[in-house]
C-alpha cells in the first residue's frame, strides 16, 4: 500500500516506474521482430557499440543532457550495424565472427574513452559510468519525456508498417517480389531497434540491454501462435520486468538496475519455457509420456 | 503473338563465377513450362533474376512485353518451401493473405474481401479446414499447398514456382498437377522448377533445359530429347526409350546409380 502511494506521489519513484515501463514496452515490441528475424545478436552488438557514442558525445559537447548522449549512442549503434553489414558483404568473415569483432572493438574503445574521461577532475563527467549497468534512480522527468516521445515514434512506425514488417520477417523474398522495397524496410526496422536500445540505455545499461530485446520476445513466443498476441505479451512482460526490477533496485543503495531488471525478465523466461501450454518443456514431457503409455497399451493389447 | 515471358541475354554472376550465362527463353501464354537441369544449373537463380530478387549482370526480362517492375501485379511467385521459418507465429489464413499485400500496397490492411479470396484459394488447394491452423503444425505437403494458395490469391497471369513438387506426398503432387492444369485452362502461364525428369512429358507442355547456359527450350515433344538431356546432365543419365512405338522421345529416364543423388535432388 505504501509502495502504491509512493508510486503515485513520489516524484523519483514515479519517474523510475514510468521510464522502466516505457523501456520494457518498446524493447518488448521491437525485440519480437529482432528475434523472429534471427537478429537478436545484432541488438547486442548495437547496444555495446553505443558506449563510445555516449562518451564521445559528452566529450565533444560537455553536456550531460540525456538527449545529447542518446543521440551519440544511436549514431554509434547505427555505425556499428553498418560496419557489420560491410564486413559480412565485403569479406569472407562469417556473421557470428563479424558480430564478435564489432561488439568488442566498439565496447573496448568505449571503455577506454570512459576511463580517460573519468581521470579528468571535472565533476561533470560523474555518472557516465551508469550507462554500463544502468541506474533507474537517476531518471528525471525530462528523461522520461524523451523516452516517451522516442517510444511513441517507434510504436507509431510499427503500427503503420505492421503488415510490411510482418511480411519482411516471414518471407523477405516474397515481400521483394510483390514490390516492397525490402532494403528500405530492413534499414527502417533496424533503425527502430536502435531507437529501442537507446531508450533503455540509461535504465538497463549497454552491457545487458540486449536481454531486454530478446528475453520478453522469447517468453511471449511460448504462450501464443499469433504475431499480434506475441508482440502484446512481449510488451507486457518487458514492462512488468522493467518496473519490478527498477523498483527493487531503487529500494536499496548500490543495486544496479540493469542486472535486477534482467533477473526479473529471466524469471519470466524460465517460467514460460517450463510451463507454457503447447511449447513448454513440462507440457512436452507430459505429452511424450502419455504417447509412450498409449503405444505400450496398444502394443500390449495387440499381443494378447 | 505476344509472348508471356521474354528473357534475353540473362547473365548472373556471384563474384567472378557465372551462375547463368546468356540465357534466352521465350514462351507463349497459356503454357506450362518445366525448368530442369542439374544442381547449380541456375534454375532458382533464373527465377529470382526474373523477379528482381537477384541483380543480373546483363540481360532483361519482359512479362507480356513490359519490364517486371511494371507487371508485378500480373506475376505470382511460389518460393522454395524451405526458404522460410515455418515456426513463425502465424496461421495458414494469414500466410495466404500475404498474397494480397502487393495489391493492397502501403498501410492498407487486408479486410473481409481479402479474407474471402484467401479462403477460396485454400478451398482450391484442399486446405480450407486448416485456415486457422498454426503453420508449424503442417506437413511438408500442406506447407506447399499453403504457398500455392498464397500465389493463387495474387490473381496473376504468369506464375513462377520454385520446386513445388519437392518433398511432397502423392496426394499433394496430384493436387498440384490438377491446379497447374486449371491454371493453364484459364489461360495462365506457369514456369516450374522441376526435378523429376520422368514426369516432365506428362505434366508439362514446354521445357527449358538449363545448365548455366540454356541447352534447349521449347515444346516438350521437340526439345525433351535424349541428346539434349545428355548435353544438360553431361552423360550422367541413362535412357530407356519407349517401346510402345509412339516415338515421342524418351519416356523413362534413369540416372546412372553413382550419380543418382546429384541428378535428381537439389
Amino acid at each position: 500500500m505504501e509502495l502504491l502511494n509512493d508510486l503515485i506521489f513520489n516524484y523519483t519513484l514515479r519517474n523510475i516506474a514510468l521510464g522502466s515501463a516505457l523501456l520494457g514496452i518498446i524493447s518488448g515490441v521491437l525485440g519480437c521482430f529482432a528475434v523472429l528475424r534471427r537478429q537478436a545478436l545484432l541488438g547486442d552488438a548495437m547496444a555495446h557499440a553505443a558506449l563510445p557514442g555516449i562518451v564521445l558525445a559528452f566529450m565533444l559537447t560537455g553536456l550531460r543532457e540525456s538527449l545529447v548522449l542518446l543521440v551519440g549512442a544511436a549514431l554509434a549503434g547505427w555505425l556499428a550495424a553498418l560496419l557489420l553489414l560491410l564486413i559480412i558483404r565485403q569479406t569472407r568473415i562469417k556473421e557470428d565472427s563479424a558480430l564478435g569483432i564489432v561488439l568488442s572493438v566498439f565496447f573496448g574503445f568505449g571503455m577506454l574513452l570512459l576511463a580517460a574521461v573519468q581521470r579528468q577532475p571535472d565533476a561533470a563527467q560523474a555518472g557516465l559510468s551508469k550507462f554500463l549497468f544502468g541506474q533507474a534512480a537517476s531518471l528525471v522527468a525530462g528523461d522520461v519525456l524523451v523516452m516517451a516521445v522516442l517510444g511513441a515514434v517507434a510504436l507509431l512506425f510499427v503500427g503503420l508498417f505492421w503488415k510490411e514488417f510482418k511480411l519482411l520477417s516471414f518471407d523477405p523474398d516474397f515481400a521483394a517480389a510483390v514490390g516492397f522495397p525490402t532494403r528500405v524496410l530492413d534499414v527502417g526496422l533496424t533503425a527502430l531497434t536502435v531507437l529501442a536500445i537507446v531508450i533503455g540505455l540509461q535504465t538497463v545499461g549497454v552491457v545487458l540491454m540486449s536481454a531486454m530485446l530478446i528475453a520478453p520476445a522469447v517468453a511471449a513466443r511460448q504462450w501464443t501462435n499469433r504475431l499480434s498476441t506475441m508482440v502484446l505479451l512481449s510488451a507486457i512482460f518487458g514492462a512488468g520486468a522493467g518496473v519490478a526490477g527498477a523498483l527493487i533496485s531503487a529500494t536499496g543503495r548500490g543495486i544496479a538496475t540493469g542486472p535486477t531488471i534482467v533477473l526479473c525478465i529471466s524469471a519470466v523466461v524460465l517460467v514460460s519455457l517450463l510451463l507454457a501450454p503447447g511449447r513448454g518443456l513440462l507440457w512436452t514431457w507430459q505429452q511424450q509420456r502419455r504417447n509412450a503409455r498409449r503405444m505400450r497399451a496398444e502394443l500390449g493389447g495387440g499381443s494378447r | 503473338m505476344q509472348h508471356a515471358i521474354d528473357v534475353t541475354d540473362l547473365t548472373v554472376a556471384y563474384q567472378d563465377k557465372p551462375v547463368l550465362w546468356d540465357v534466352d527463353v521465350s514462351m507463349p501464354p497459356g503454357v506450362l513450362m518445366a525448368v530442369v537441369g542439374p544442381n547449380g544449373a541456375g534454375k532458382t537463380t533464373m527465377i529470382k533474376a526474373i523477379l528482381g530478387l537477384v541483380r543480373p549482370a546483363a540481360g532483361q526480362t519482359l512479362i507480356y512485353g513490359k519490364p517486371y517492375r511494371e507487371q508485378r501485379k500480373a506475376v505470382g511467385y511460389v518460393p522454395q518451401r524451405g526458404s522460410v521459418d515455418w515456426d513463425f507465429p502465424t496461421t495458414v489464413l494469414d500466410v495466404v493473405l500475404m498474397g494480397r499485400y502487393g495489391s493492397l500496397g502501403w498501410f492498407r490492411q487486408p479486410g473481409k474481401h481479402e479474407r474471402a479470396q484467401a479462403l477460396a484459394a485454400l478451398e482450391k488447394v484442399g486446405m480450407a479446414q486448416f485456415a486457422s491452423r498454426q503453420i508449424s503444425q503442417l506437413s511438408g505437403g500442406q506447407q506447399q499447398r499453403v504457398f500455392l494458395a498464397r500465389a493463387l490469391v495474387q490473381d496473376a497471369q504468369v506464375y513462377f514456382m520454385d520446386e513445388p513438387f519437392v518433398g511432397v506426398d502423392a496426394v499433394t503432387e496430384r493436387a498440384i498437377v490438377g491446379l497447374l492444369q486449371e491454371l493453364r485452362a484459364a489461360g495462365k502461364t506457369v514456369v516450374v522448377v522441376h526435378h523429376d525428369l520422368q514426369t516432365v512429358p506428362e505434366y508439362f507442355d514446354w521445357v527449358t533445359l538449363l545448365n548455366v547456359q540454356k541447352i534447349a527450350s521449347g515444346p516438350v515433344a521437340e526439345v525433351f530429347t535424349e541428346e539434349n538431356l545428355r548435353r544438360t546432365y553431361g552423360g550422367r543419365v541413362a535412357f530407356l526409350s519407349r517401346d510402345d512405338g509412339t516415338g515421342s522421345g524418351p519416356a523413362l529416364v534413369l540416372p546412372t546409380p553413382a550419380k543418382q543423388s546429384s541428378a535428381f535432388t537439389d
